[in-house]
């Protein structure tokens, strides 16, 4: 699936909160149709990258690139850019006064000022293809979380965007309901979007990546193909990552 | 109890409580409109605007409805602004509303979690549309107590606008007294005129309230 075309490019990016440094020169091309996870301990700045690559964070150096566009630092036409950008948070985040239908087509209707009757008509073609047509006239708090993310992943796509953004977003999920999700972006990934996932899900990552970065205190620590880096991770970090996961599955097989 | 009396000065009540209710209308929609600005440039954070904000929100809550008046019916003269005393009357019930309004406001805007705003931002929307079509509707429901509360709040400031000389219904029940002391009819009237009309105001918002918040929150 991947091709050369660059949809996102990170260049040297340096992204502080109050002095101390979060992300440390970050480089980081994307491809178009690629799909790249990135891993790694909780408070290494994932989620920070997330954020500042579809500008809810400004960054102290560096540049980013959207289709060859400097976006980074962009604050007036930054919701221009965000319409390219989808976005999906751990938290539920749908809007609870809006039906799902009326989530989905706030994107569309009013920052794209598309006709309402078209994307309409998308939305609910997209509802189908997730099996959620019949709740389009439900409200948010009458979904499951995991029905609850599969609206926000559609309301996300509605939009046409050339990149999504996933943040853990079944780190918030009850077990059973993880795989509705996760299914539903190794679908996206088959028909070739372009996605950056953050996900502690391990299988799912090696399932689905194209490419996995692995960061660590704010830098790139290692960057390999799924096998590679499951099977035979390079750094010494990456290994005590992975350890980590193994013992704790282990821990909860025998130890209850 | 004389009934005849009470009979004879109800016309009397009916005009004095429309003309408090026609002050309250334009109050209370002039305050809610005043709230609203006041919160937007506090929520957008408006440079100095959001100071004055602030003062203004400051004085008009800790000083009496009653100062108030004075001042914009006996003081204003003075520098040469002469005031009907049912401009006064409007004016002075805005200042009061238009701070319990925005606070009602921010409390509601305060409640809206960052995460709704974001998610906002990132379907594209710019900050103002988050604003409308987000954090707003979201607001206003969770709000809506507080709001109705300020609404018969209001009501019942207008009792010193007798102060000054506005034939409202407070004017009538004293006036009433001071000419034939029927003081308990007067006051019974006054009482009965004021339940008549902030029942169903209280019922209203009730339904109102019920209606906006089943799409967010269920019953
Ligand atoms: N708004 C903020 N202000 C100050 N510090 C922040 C802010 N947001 C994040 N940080 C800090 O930046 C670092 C990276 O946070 P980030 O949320 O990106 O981590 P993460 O990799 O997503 O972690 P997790 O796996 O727990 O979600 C953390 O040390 C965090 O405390
Ligand atoms: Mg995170």
């Amino acid at each position: 699936m991947e091709s050369t075309e660059k949809i996102l490019e990170i260049k040297h990016l340096k992204k502080e909160f109050d002095n101390t440094p979060v992300l440390n020169d970050i480089s980081l091309d994307i491809h178009k149709g690629e799909v790249v996870v990135v891993l790694g301990p909780s408070g290494c700045g994932k989620s920070t990258l997330l954020r500042c690559i579809n500008g809810l964070e400004g960054i102290q150096e560096g540049e980013i690139l959207l289709n060859g566009d400097l976006i980074s630092n962009q604050k007036k036409s930054m919701h221009l850019v965000r319409q390219h950008i989808g976005m999906v948070f751990q938290s539920y985040d749908l809007f609870p006064h809006m039906t799902v239908l009326d989530n989905i087509l706030l994107g569309p209707k009013k920052a794209q000022k598309r006709k309402k009757e078209e994307a309409a008509a998308e939305a609910e073609e997209l509802l189908k293809r997730i099996g959620l047509y019949e709740k389009k006239k439900a409200y948010p708090r009458q979904l499951s979380g995991g029905q609850k993310q599969r609206v926000a992943i559609v309301r996300a796509l509605c939009m046409h965007p050339k990149v999504m953004l996933f943040d853990e977003v079944t780190a918030a999920l009850d077990p059973e309901m993880v795989r509705e999700v996760l299914d539903v972006m190794l679908e996206l990934a088959r028909e070739g979007s372009t996605m950056v996932i953050v996900t502690h899900e391990m299988q799912f990552a090696r399932a689905i990546a194209d490419r996995i970065i692995f960061l660590d205190e704010g830098n790139i620590v290692e960057e390999s193909g799924p096998e590679e880096f499951f099977t035979n991770p390079k750094t010494e970090r990456a290994k005590q990552f992975l350890n980590i996961f193994d013992f704790d599955s282990v821990h909860h097989g025998s130890n209850k | 109890m004389d009934f005849d009396f009470i009979k004879q000065y109800t016309p009397l009540y009916v005009e004095a409580a429309l003309l408090t209710l026609n002050i309250t209308v334009k109050g209370v929609l002039l305050s809610i409109l005043l709230g609203l600005i006041c919160s937007l440039v506090r929520y957008f954070k408006i440079p100095v605007l959001n100071r004055i904000t602030v003062i203004y929100i400051e004085l008009s809550r800790n000083t009496p409805l009653l100062i108030q008046l004075f001042f914009l019916y006996f003081g204003l003269p003075k520098l040469g602004i002469m005031l009907s005393s049912e401009a006064c009357a409007i004016i002075g019930l805005v200042f009061l509303g238009g701070s319990y309004m925005a606070e009602a406001f921010r409390s509601g805007l305060d409640s809206i979690s960052d995460i709704q705003k974001e998610s906002g931002l990132s379907i594209g929307l710019t900050n103002l549309q988050v604003f409308r079509y987000i954090i707003l509707p979201q607001a206003i429901s969770v709000s809506i107590p507080a709001f109705s509360a300020n609404v018969i709040f209001l009501f019942k400031e207008t009792s010193v606008f007798s102060a000054v000389a506005l034939a409202d219904l407070m004017f009538v029940a004293k006036d009433l007294i001071g000419l034939y002391y029927k003081t308990d009819e007067a006051l019974l009237m006054l009482v009965t005129a004021y339940c008549i009309i902030l029942l169903p105001i209280s019922a209203v918002f009730r339904i109102i309230e019920r209606k906006l918040r089943y799409a967010g929150f269920g019953n």
